[in-house]
């Protein structure tokens, strides 16, 4: 699993960090650097890129896993740094933005990036969203295709009318979910699940924010 | 409880049923849509009023249906499920009903990415067949998705829905029907019927399964104006198919439009022959006023009288 990101536009960082002079840059080990957006080599790209822009960088770390507690010790280990510097710009997903956040919450938190999607890697560097995270997995009568994911409509009951030599009408480039789901079902002997109504989704699973507590 | 809908009267009584299109405008001036209305008037027992069709933002099927029904004439009112959750739906059918509509279809709708919000999120809460069986349950049960009862009955509604033969799986297509008369699908409306092998397959399947006799089956039938506008659906819409025999005899005719109109009275009149199809749905998108022409020719004039 991973968080899959996406830089965004320079010119859109630059105007976010409009009103600070001197930034702290920090990356993520893991998501950000397999995605290729938040690794050291990014950091260093945008550390320069922000330089020609006349800002001082007083430092860059890359912190191995920036959504966890090690980014606690990481701002600790740079807080002079940091204290240098009048915003931090956080070159991880969301959840590394949120961590940071919440150690530095007398600073400003400035996100390079846009979260996408929790992704799976199909081949080296093709990430794609498997799971939308509904709080509540059809899994198990879809043949282990998602539709909520999978099917740009989102649907449960089949597939809409617009599915053409089994590909999706809104991407002619992409598998139509439902066909891919009928095929598969047919191989497994599981075609009666096609006919299976499929009641409104119970969206009361997912209050947001979401929270568990395993303690 | 005995039918209100003209639609479902002509149906009931064992007519082959014709009903029309109507696209509301990118505007709140229904002039032009009135016109169109007026002279479709004695030619087809309803009409369908488009809902945001093809994700384009124009005057709301809801609103539209209230002018036609201060004109006399019934609406088919499209609910889509793109842009509304189960409150809104259900809420906009309550709506709809306090001032006389009675035909409603469920349907998916086209993805906002094709229209001109494409930013816009789509809001899909439910599904078409979710839909049916909620607008059923409303009516039969008189509750609502949430389980909660109406304070009062409903009156008898005819609820529709789409069917496509030509989308794939094509094997799965009739079981979907089956899917969609379950949920509470009194009539169907299908997909442009350019492909009628196709069509009288998917039929053969339809009433092997005994569903001819469960739903009244409405063939969708498009009067196609040029050479452009047939390759234009050949090519860009999905789940369509317009096969090239039929591009080649419009190439062949002088009249390309005359052609067009003989082919859909051609349509009409093969449709009646197939057992189980209960009527025809006439679209004829931005070309309204051929309808009369297309009916009369195809020996559906004058429309019953139902009480």
């Amino acid at each position: 699993m991973k968080s899959i990101t996406r830089q965004k536009p320079f010119s859109e960082v630059v105007q976010l960090l409009d009103r600070f002079d001197r930034v702290y840059i920090i990356g993520c080990g893991t998501c950000a650097t397999m995605a290729r957006t938040g690794g050291r080599d990014e950091v260093l790209e945008m550390k320069n890129r922000l330089q020609e822009t006349g800002k001082l960088v007083t430092g860059w770390t890359v912190i191995p896993t920036a959504c966890d507690e090690m980014t606690e010790a990481a701002a600790r280990e740079n807080e002079g740094a940091i204290k240098n510097a009048n915003c931090s710009l956080v070159m991880a997903c969301a959840l590394g933005v949120h961590r940071v956040n919440s150690y530095l919450n007398n600073k400003a938190v400035i996100p390079a990036l846009d979260t996408l999607f929790i992704g799976m890697e199909d081949s080296p560097g093709n990430f794609y969203e498997a799971c939308a995270q509904c709080g509540q997995c059809v899994l198990g009568e879809t043949a282990g295709i998602c539709p909520l994911t999978a099917c740009n409509k989102g649907l449960l009951n089949g597939p809409c009318g617009g599915t053409n030599n089994g590909k999706c009408e809104v991407d002619k480039e992409k598998d139509c979910a439902f066909t891919l789901i009928y095929q598969r079902l047919k191989e497994q002997g599981r075609l009666d699940l096609m006919r299976k109504y499929h009641p409104p989704k119970n969206y009361q699973v997912v209050p947001r924010p979401r929270i568990i507590n395993l303690g | 409880m005995k039918p209100e809908s003209k639609l479902e009267k002509v149906l009931s009584s064992g007519h082959f049923a014709v009903t029309g299109e109507l696209g509301p405008p990118k505007s709140a001036d229904l002039e032009t849509l009135k016109h169109h209305a007026e002279a479709m008037r004695h030619y087809v027992e309803s009409y369908n009023i488009t809902d945001n069709q093809t994700a384009i933002v124009r005057t709301s099927s809801i609103g539209v249906a209230a002018t036609l029904i201060q004109m006399g004439l019934e609406p088919n009112v499209q609910m889509t499920v793109r842009d509304r959750n189960r409150i809104c739906l259900q809420s906009d059918l309550l709506g709809a009903v306090s001032f006389g509509v009675r035909n409603f279809l469920c349907l998916q709708g086209d993805h906002a990415k094709f229209g001109n919000e494409p930013q816009s999120k789509n809001v899909y809460d439910l599904d078409s067949m979710q839909l049916l069986q909620a607008v059923r349950k409303i009516r039969d049960e008189g509750v609502f998705i949430g389980g909660e009862k109406l304070e009062h009955p409903l009156p008898r509604i005819f609820i529709g829905a789409v069917a496509n033969p030509f989308a794939d799986p094509f094997e799965y297509r009739p079981l979907r029907l089956a899917k969609k008369v379950a949920a509470g699908a009194q009539f169907v409306q299908t997909q442009c019927i350019f492909d009628l092998e196709r069509f009288e397959k998917w039929m053969e399947k339809v009433r092997e399964l005994g569903l001819h006799k469960k739903v009244y089956i409405l063939g969708g039938v498009t009067p196609i104006k040029s050479i452009g506008a047939a390759r234009y659906m050949q090519n860009n819409v999905s789940g369509m198919i317009v096969p090239d025999a039929l591009i080649e005899r419009l190439k062949g005719a002088q009249d390309k439009k005359k052609e067009g109109l003989n082919i859909a009275v051609e349509t009409i009149q093969r449709l009646k022959e197939i057992e189980g199809v209960a009527g025809v749905h006439v679209m004829a998108i931005a070309w309204e006023e051929v309808v009369p022409e297309i009916v009369e020719r195809a020996g559906l004039y004058p429309r019953p009288r139902v009480e």
